[in-house]
């Protein structure tokens, strides 16, 4: 499914800056992030841990800690402006148009509660019996096949499986059907073959209610997998967004090209050593001048280190943040 | 949930097997005959003699132990050594009004104990918090019957607005007398919950699952009361269950002070009396209690928490 340009996307984070206060002055954490989701659109969210995109996914959801402070920019959601809704008119977005599932199964469900009684709990919206509540929950536990699900319903978490508990979470994420869901590493805790029911059980259900997901991972095979289009961050920049394939194909941003080149699942034959990006993430209260990749780019240049890049749209993808981002691929051996 | 009865049930009466057993050892222990102590230093060998055998002292210990065990688990906890009143009668007649003094202790701390616990926790930070914090930890630090001693001052003698002792006549006289020494008792315990209250509080908010509850939209309100504090009120409940045995040692000087009868004031008096049965007699009674309300916390807290009961009669 490709964007449809007429019409007016879910999400739309324009020039998004966000700082912690921290001892060591302010840690910025995000910077001049731009971000699009289509209608019904999967996006796929990736970079390394630290990248920022935890911090981005709360900024969406309105669930910052205190210390953080967005600086400028807008998080649009069908055109409304999140980052300036009270915590009131946030709370009547979150679990009704804009939904999530959150990484751990085994601590994201309340361990005192019954499944059933937290199912019950986030229809405080409807104004339905607790009858009718009932009936529907039980109904979306019986659509993320959950076996049994009449007796499963007065369970406690503790008494499910980590698989089980996740299908749980995105029944209780979609029971709503939301226009958005973001799904922050749903599968990371997961073992293999669950990853890969979880995500088919997430495209099925997907298919049928029409909501955008906005899909947080390190995995790239979990991004070519499911994900319409690709949104590459790191440490605090987006720095190349566009269709899936095509960027898999021929990535712009040098950062893209290593992270690629980095993913084990791509590298054919064994090898000692696994390849890795030289460096570490810039320290973000002391930013360079320049290019925030440039510390650890092998094609920097004197510009890169002097001048921030703007966001191009070079090759396949829609926003490549480089200088020179037209460049041919790079042999890379890192 | 029935397996897990069984083991605290075995539990319980261990310990109270152990302190049956520890105060056998005392009475052995204690230094001299205890025929001559009971009988007086001018009693004839002959006295002394039909007396010892009288007692089953001529008996081999383990008899002794037997003897010890059977008499007190038929609820015979011996005679008075001066009137010969049957012990257990003694206690049961001063019990109701100490249970009342500890009852009334533990409203007065726990009401507003987890009111400011609660409130500090979602006011952290704030200046709320700061005060509640310096008070609990300044009040926490007083001795309970220094306590008791100005509120007598202000309250019974200054202001004339409570009585300053008995324990009073009728429903409303002996709730009315019953409110110093219960604050007298309690009032550190408010501080000592809040802050135990306030530490779990903000423990469980970090918690994965209360972002799940925010991310779902539901009103803070719902959130604190029954998401969080569900699961931050367990360690409270085994603190106060613990604080019960504070109370009733703590209740030896709200009785004496405020005049009132109860188990304290007995003890008290019996001591100065050396009048042992009695001591041990409300020994075996009060730890018979403690383990009792003990156990009633570890059920409410498996009756509260999923997880405990399934994991221990797994």
């Amino acid at each position: 499914m490709s964007r449809d340009a007429t019409q007016a996307p879910v999400l739309q984070v324009r020039g998004l800056d966000l700082s912690y206060d921290t001892p060591a002055g302010a840690l910025q954490a995000l910077r001049q992030v731009n971000l699009t989701i289509g209608k019904g659109e999967i996006v796929g969210l990736v970079g390394e841990s630290g990248s920022g995109k935890s911090t981005l996914m709360q900024a969406i959801l309105g669930l910052l800690p205190g210390a953080a402070k967005v600086q400028g920019g807008q998080i649009l959601f069908q055109g409304q402006d999140l980052a300036g809704l009270s915590a009131p008119q946030m709370r009547g977005l979150l679990g009704d148009r804009i939904s999530v599932v959150f990484q751990d199964p085994m601590t994201a469900l309340n361990p005192v509660l019954t499944i059933g009684r937290q199912m019950i709990d986030i229809q405080h919206r409807s104004r339905i019996s607790r009858a009718e509540k009932r009936a529907r929950a039980i109904g979306m536990l019986e659509r993320v096949r959950i076996p049994d699900p009449e007796s499963r319903f007065n369970r406690y978490p503790h008494e499910f499986s980590g698989g089980m508990r996740q299908r749980v979470a995105i029944a209780m994420a979609l029971m709503a059907r939301p226009a958005l869901l973001v799904a922050d590493e749903p599968t990371t805790a997961l073992d293999a073959t669950l990853e890969i029911a979880t995500i088919d059980l997430l495209r099925e259900l997907q298919a049928e209610i029409g909501c955008a997901i906005l899909f947080i991972t390190h995995h790239l095979g979990v991004v070519a997998e499911l994900c319409d289009r690709i949104d590459i961050m790191y440490a605090g920049e987006i720095v190349e967004s566009g269709a899936t394939a095509p960027v898999f194909r021929d990535p712009r941003h040098p950062y893209t090209q290593l992270l690629f080149a980095c993913d084990p699942a791509q590298i054919s034959r064994p090898m000692r050593h696994l390849p890795s990006i030289g460096g570490g993430l810039p320290d973000l209260t002391h930013l360079p001048p320049g290019c925030i990749f440039a510390p650890r780019c092998p094609r920097a240049d004197a510009t890169c280190r002097a001048t921030r890049p703007a966001d191009h749209q070079a090759g396949p993808s829609d926003l490549v943040r480089c200088h020179y981002p037209l460049a041919p691929r790079l042999e890379i051996t890192a | 949930m029935l397996g897990y009865l069984a083991r605290r049930i075995v539990l319980a009466v261990a310990v109270i097997l152990t302190v049956i057993a520890a105060l056998f050892a005392m009475m052995r222990a204690i230094p001299g005959d205890p025929v001559r102590t009971a009988l007086g230093p001018r009693a004839s060998e002959a006295m002394v003699e039909t007396y010892r055998i009288k007692m089953g002292l001529d008996q081999p210990v383990i008899v002794q132990i037997w003897r010890f065990f059977s008499t007190i688990l038929q609820g015979d906890l011996g005679s008075d050594a001066i009137s010969g009143v049957p012990v257990a009668r003694i206690i049961m007649a001063q019990l109701p009004d100490t249970l009342y003094l500890v009852l009334g202790a533990m409203v007065v701390a726990v009401v507003p104990g987890v009111w400011l616990g609660v409130l500090s926790a979602t006011k952290r930070g704030s200046l709320f918090d700061r005060v509640t914090s310096v008070l609990s930890v300044s009040v926490m630090a007083v001795p309970s019957f220094v306590i008791a001693i100005y509120l007598l001052l202000i309250f019974a003698i200054q202001l004339s607005w409570f009585p300053a002792i008995g324990a009073g006549e009728g429903l409303a006289d002996r709730l009315h007398r019953l409110v110093l020494p219960s604050v007298a008792l309690g009032l550190a315990w408010i501080g000592y919950i809040a802050r135990i209250l306030r530490a779990s509080m903000l423990e469980v908010m970090g918690e994965n699952h209360i972002r799940t509850a925010r991310a779902f939209g539901l009103s803070e309100r719902k959130i604190m009361y029954d998401y969080v504090l569900r699961i931050a009120i367990l360690p409270t409940i085994t603190v106060l269950g613990m604080g019960i045995g504070q109370m009733l040692s703590g209740a030896v000087f709200a009785e004496i002070v405020f005049g009132r009868p109860g188990i304290g004031k007995l003890v008290y008096d019996s001591i100065a009396a050396r009048n042992y049965p009695i001591v041990t007699g409300t020994l075996l009674v009060t730890t018979g209690f403690f383990v009792l309300v003990n156990l009633i916390a570890d059920l409410l807290i498996a009756f509260l928490d999923p997880r405990v009961r399934n994991v221990v009669s797994r």
